[in-house]
């Protein structure tokens, strides 16, 4: 029962890390696409494809919460109290890219425009480091079990962190930059994908490079979390390696939808790689999946709204991307000069 | 260096821990309405628009789902502070109950999930999407925001009444009833007093919008749909909120006595207990100054047995187990004010009504449209003084009769800090807020907002002709 709740864990920090993640990637290239002018363009393509979309991945994140504190409790009371301060940054985070996105959104001057813009930026690049760090903390065995604190510092400002937080950091913009490839192409705008082709690649290059030299630093920070790596894992450590370069590949000769699915496959697998090469800790090495799993009872109930979630939420979510990829989602309201209600 | 670290480190997070998860909460709050509620009568507008080809209609549910994205993103955002906080602020709560608190939040997650998706799809759908499929992607919002917040309540109402698990005799959870959980005793009245809160709330603070520019002169069609559509969708839900409410004050009556004394400022058990209105509990146990009303309280706590109904003193209690004489007063000062305001805005929703019956149309005197503009401000009062005698009035139990508070709180002394950062950045992201939706009525009214596509796009027309509209008046889209 337990392994059920770890699996429905698993899978909603992947539905978060390859949706909700892009859009924190899109955020980092917004933050970095210059000034007013010659950001123009690739911010109207990323407002333009994460406009519809950002809201429901982002509910990706309150799932993954839920899960924890309900499946998870001991777990989550002792990441809680260890990293009180990343998560209190990662609260701040998401509350200001949400809304200064939103407010971005329905705003028309410059002026203000780019005070919420440069927010967005900010805390899209602040809460994947942030998420990563805490992550690094757990898998290096610095969140200690039994619902008690750890190292406040420490537990996040540490070798394995630093690294985890600039993976992750690497891994949303090289997601995002293949999405607004697809997304530039859609609208037919050549310099666009030429611009987001080039960042994809960049991004892909890097992740490739801090996930390479991370294995390095795991050897000596997180050593169960290595021997898994390349053990159990080790699959899913090569599969990730593989899509990486399949995605660059793809790139390079503009098959830009495989080149997408090849960066959700290259993410998707290095979570998974995390996840079974730290199984069966939840805490390495403290606390096991099994030991710290609520009652189950609690476990079916969670089973019941995640089945309840794929009946439901899945078939409107696949109907929001549909409407989205197909161009029928196109803004908010409608220009009121225009005529094409009219003919209703 | 190291003495300021002392002192940080001899800060007691409880009352920041408590300060900061009230804050945050009484913000997030005014927002659950409008994410609830607006839906529904924007689909309203929506479907008088398509159904009788009304162009002012339409416009209005095209314009309310404009505002709707703003408030909808910026309710999600602070409702996921939320589901931080439970963890930041009360790690042994977590620790403890996350496995029964947390099964109501599993299935809250699935229709907040679904109205964002369907949220997304109406507000971003008018322009492509054929009007009848694009009205009934508005449709899932309405079900799913009621079921959300009967689900979020299902939780806060468990911690009121907690049920469905058994524990062993270290006081450890070992088995939960999910169904217990969800359905527990304070869980229907709790879920439907806050569900007709959000549309009376949501009404009455859309409709003040629109009495505002109404009093300001704009009395066309649009304003008067504006103000009737929302004002009518409160007032319906009016008189049946003063029914739940009722039932709800003798389920409190019934099953938290502690609660129902410090509500009716009741310091010795007795009969014939007067309603007293304001006036205050002493630290020594009596009671000073306020308006008695001779045996209302004994009256309506149980009109079966009427003025000889007994009422448990706050004398009956331990003085640990329920609040200090400071809440108890807060507790008290709230109740008065939520019914007071309750009570005057179920007046004016009959005068509404009564003015329907007689006339066919709304009140047109200017009296009622400036009480119209004031009731989005009091309905919003009334329901954070009701909030606050639900949640002051459990202290001081997180879990009723099984933790408390102080218990449930973190160690970690920073609280402080993030309180202060929650609140600059609140008001902050409040005052930024009511900018935005100011500049949307503004620029709607200028009407020239054909492209805004373009984030950072050069400055446009638009702006410069609004410019010179900054010193007119506004307050309505």
């Amino acid at each position: 029962m337990s392994t059920v709740a770890a699996i429905i864990l698993f899978i909603a920090i992947i539905g978060y890390s390859i949706f909700g993640g892009a859009d924190f990637g899109a955020g980092f290239w917004d933050l970095t696409a210059g000034g007013t002018a010659r950001g123009e363009k690739p911010r109207a393509v990323i407002d333009r494809s994460i406009g519809p979309v950002w809201e429901a991945n982002h509910v990706w994140l309150i799932f993954v919460l839920v899960v924890l504190w309900t499946c998870f409790p001991d777990a989550f009371a002792s990441i809680m109290l260890t990293m009180f301060a990343p998560l209190s940054l990662v609260a701040f985070g998401v509350l200001l890219r949400g809304s200064s996105f939103a407010l971005r959104h329905a705003l028309l001057n410059t002026r203000d425009r780019r005070a919420f813009g440069a927010l967005f930026g900010v805390s899209s690049l602040l809460v994947p480091y942030c998420l990563g760090a805490i992550v690094g903390g757990i898998v290096s065995g610095r969140v200690p079990a039994g619902g008690i604190a750890g190292d406040p510092v420490a537990g996040w400002v540490n070798p394995t962190s630093i690294v985890a937080g600039l993976l992750a950091v690497c891994a949303v913009a090289f997601l995002a930059a293949t999405y607004l490839v697809w997304d530039a192409r859609r609208i037919s705008d050549d310099a666009m994908v030429e611009y987001f082709r080039r960042r994809a690649v960049g991004a892909g290059i890097a992740a490739g490079v801090v996930a390479l030299g991370g294995l390095a630093v795991l050897a000596n920070d997180a050593e169960y979390l290595f021997a898994g790596l390349l053990s159990r894992g080790l699959v899913f450590v090569i599969l990730s390696a593989l899509c990486g370069l399949a995605t660059l590949w793809l790139l390079t000769r503009a098959q830009h939808r495989g080149a997408r699915l090849a960066a959700v496959g290259a993410v998707a697998s290095t979570i998974l790689a995390w996840g079974v090469a730290q199984w069966d800790y939840l805490l390495p090495e403290t606390l096991t999946v099994e030991a710290g799993a609520a009652s189950s009872g609690t476990i079916w109930a969670v089973t019941v709204a995640t089945g309840l979630a794929i009946v439901l939420v899945f078939p409107a979510f696949g109907l929001l991307y549909f409407l989205d990829q197909r161009g029928l989602l196109p803004d908010e309201g409608m220009p009121e000069s225009s005529p094409a209600r009219a003919e209703v | 260096m190291t003495s300021t670290l002392d002192i940080i480190a001899s800060v007691d997070p409880v009352p920041w821990a408590r300060s900061q998860m009230a804050f945050t909460l009484a913000v997030h709050i005014i927002l659950v309405p409008l994410g609830v509620s607006w839906a529904a009568m924007a689909l309203i507008a929506n479907y008088r628009g398509i159904r009788k080809n009304d162009a002012d209609a339409m416009l209005l549910a095209q314009r309310w789902s404009k505002y709707m994205a703003v408030t909808f993103a910026v309710g999600a955002a602070t409702g996921t502070m939320l589901s931080f906080q439970f963890g930041l602020l009360w790690p042994n709560f977590m620790a403890q109950w996350g496995e029964v608190f947390g099964i109501p939040f599993a299935f809250e997650g699935l229709f907040f999930f679904t109205e964002a998706i369907f949220v997304a799809i109406y507000i971003y759908g008018w322009r492509r999407l054929k009007p009848w499929a694009h009205f009934w992607t508005g449709v899932p919002i309405v079900f799913t925001g009621i079921l959300g917040s009967v689900a979020v309540v299902s939780a806060n109402a468990w911690m009121n009444s907690p049920e469905g698990f058994t524990l062993d005799a270290a006081g450890n959870v070992v088995e939960v009833d999910p169904w217990g959980v969800i359905f527990n005793d304070a869980m229907p009245l709790m879920s439907l007093h806050m569900v007709l809160a959000a549309y009376i709330v949501g009404g009455f603070l859309v409709a003040s919008v629109y009495a505002v520019g109404m009093l300001r002169g704009r009395r066309d069609r649009y304003h008067r749909l504006g103000l009737i559509i929302p004002f009518t969708v409160a007032a319906i839900a009016m008189p049946f909120q003063m029914g739940a409410g009722d039932s709800l004050t003798r389920w409190v009556f019934d099953t938290q006595p502690m609660k129902f004394a410090a509500i009716e400022l009741v310091a010795e058990t007795s009969s014939d207990v007067p309603e007293t209105i304001l006036g205050r509990l002493n630290a020594d146990g009596t009671v000073s100054g306020g308006i008695p009303i001779p045996g209302l309280a004994s009256w309506l706590s149980d009109p079966g047995t009427g003025r000889s109904t007994v009422v448990q003193g706050l004398n009956s209690f331990p003085p640990d187990e329920i609040p200090t004489v400071r809440q108890i007063n807060t507790v008290h000062l709230a109740w008065d004010v939520m019914i007071g305001l309750g009570s005057l805005m179920f007046l004016v929703a009959l005068w509404w009504g009564g003015t329907w019956l007689l006339r066919r149309n709304m009140p047109q005197s200017r009296l009622f449209l400036w009480v119209a503009s004031s009731l989005g401000v009091v309905s919003v009062i009334c329901m954070e003084a009701g909030w606050i005698v639900s949640e002051v009035g459990r202290q001081p139990w997180i879990v009723y009769e099984l933790m408390t508070v102080e218990e449930a709180a973190t160690t970690n002394t920073g609280v402080w800090i993030t309180f202060i950062g929650f609140v600059g950045v609140y008001m902050a992201l409040a005052a930024a807020t009511l900018y935005v939706l100011r500049r949307m009525s503004r620029r709607f009214r200028t009407e020239s907002a054909a492209d805004h596509e373009t984030p950072y796009g050069p400055a446009e027309t638009s702006e410069v002709m609004s410019g010179t509209n900054e010193e007119t008046p506004v307050g309505a889209p």
